[in-house]
């Protein structure tokens, strides 16, 4: 029942979070629902057990990112959407098609899946037992990740580097 | 108790006020939240499966998810500067040539 209550309050706050992401026209407001948004997933994580991944949720997703994200807001200075007419087409056909998708796909979950019953920390998600499978099955693709995320530190620093900076180092180099 | 479909359905109701983002929103980085918002809710299906089946590796899966999400974002803020840089605009609409 607990847990019930709790899956229910959080999972509300999550699906507002979400819809006011979309309802707002300001970035920085749709930024902001979006951390409502991924700090109660984290808390669907920690009813489900999986304590690393709702740490890791708070610390790397509505920590690392989102600051990342009202960085670049403020930086551009970003201001009201402005409506266009792409974006009515958009809502004249997106729109239904995403809900007929979603209510096929919700009706399929409930009606006709038997994915069973979940208690309250299901899941052995203890991180010693993580790190161990992290570190041991798939320690390959761990180490392709970090070259992955090299990759993408040094594509960043290039592409938003000013243009004439990357010329006056290409002169002195 | 709660049956697990209840989480998979939070996941595809996260995922379709992703894609609806993405679809009506003209700032380009309010796109690219609502694809935050899309991996956000694949996040909590496999945490969800990882609970149905008893597997450490959902949670390990999930953790990949996270490095590639961060490394998109710096990659592609990056770009969204770039743009903004040479365009003046974070419009979508008015993003309509590759040429810079």
């Amino acid at each position: 029942m607990l847990h019930l209550i709790l899956f229910s309050v959080f999972g509300l706050v999550c699906v507002a979070g979400a819809v006011n992401l979309l309802l707002q026209r300001h970035p920085i407001n749709s930024a902001l629902s979006l951390v409502v948004v991924m700090g109660s997933l984290a808390v669907e994580f920690l009813l489900l057990g999986a304590e690393f991944v709702a740490a890791i949720q708070v610390i790397v997703y509505a920590g690392a990112v989102m600051v990342l994200f009202v960085f670049v807001i403020m930086l551009l200075n970003a201001g009201v959407e402005e409506q266009t007419s792409g974006s009515r087409v958009a809502w004249l056909l997106g729109i239904p098609a995403v809900l007929a998708g979603m209510v096929i796909v919700c009706w399929a979950l409930l009606e006709r899946s038997d994915a069973g019953r979940a208690a309250i920390g299901a899941l052995p998600g203890h991180p010693a037992d993580i790190a161990q499978l992290l570190f041991h099955q798939f320690l390959l693709p761990f180490e392709v990740t970090s070259i992955l995320v090299l990759i993408a530190i040094m594509g960043a620093v290039v592409l938003a580097a000013r243009p004439e900076s990357v010329e006056r180092t290409k002169k002195e180099g | 108790m709660v049956p697990l479909s209840y989480y998979l359905v939070l996941s595809g109701i996260l995922f379709a006020c992703g894609v609806t983002g993405f679809l009506i929103k003209r700032n380009i980085i309010t796109i690219f939240m609502s694809i935050e918002l899309m991996l956000n809710g694949v996040n909590l299906s496999f945490v969800a499966f990882a609970a149905r089946w008893q597997q450490l590796s959902g949670q390990v899966f999930v953790f990949f998810v996270m490095v590639v999400a961060a490394a998109e974002a710096a990659v592609g803020l990056a770009i969204i500067i770039a743009v903004f840089r040479t365009r003046e605009t974070l419009n979508v609409d008015q993003v309509n040539l590759l040429k810079l």
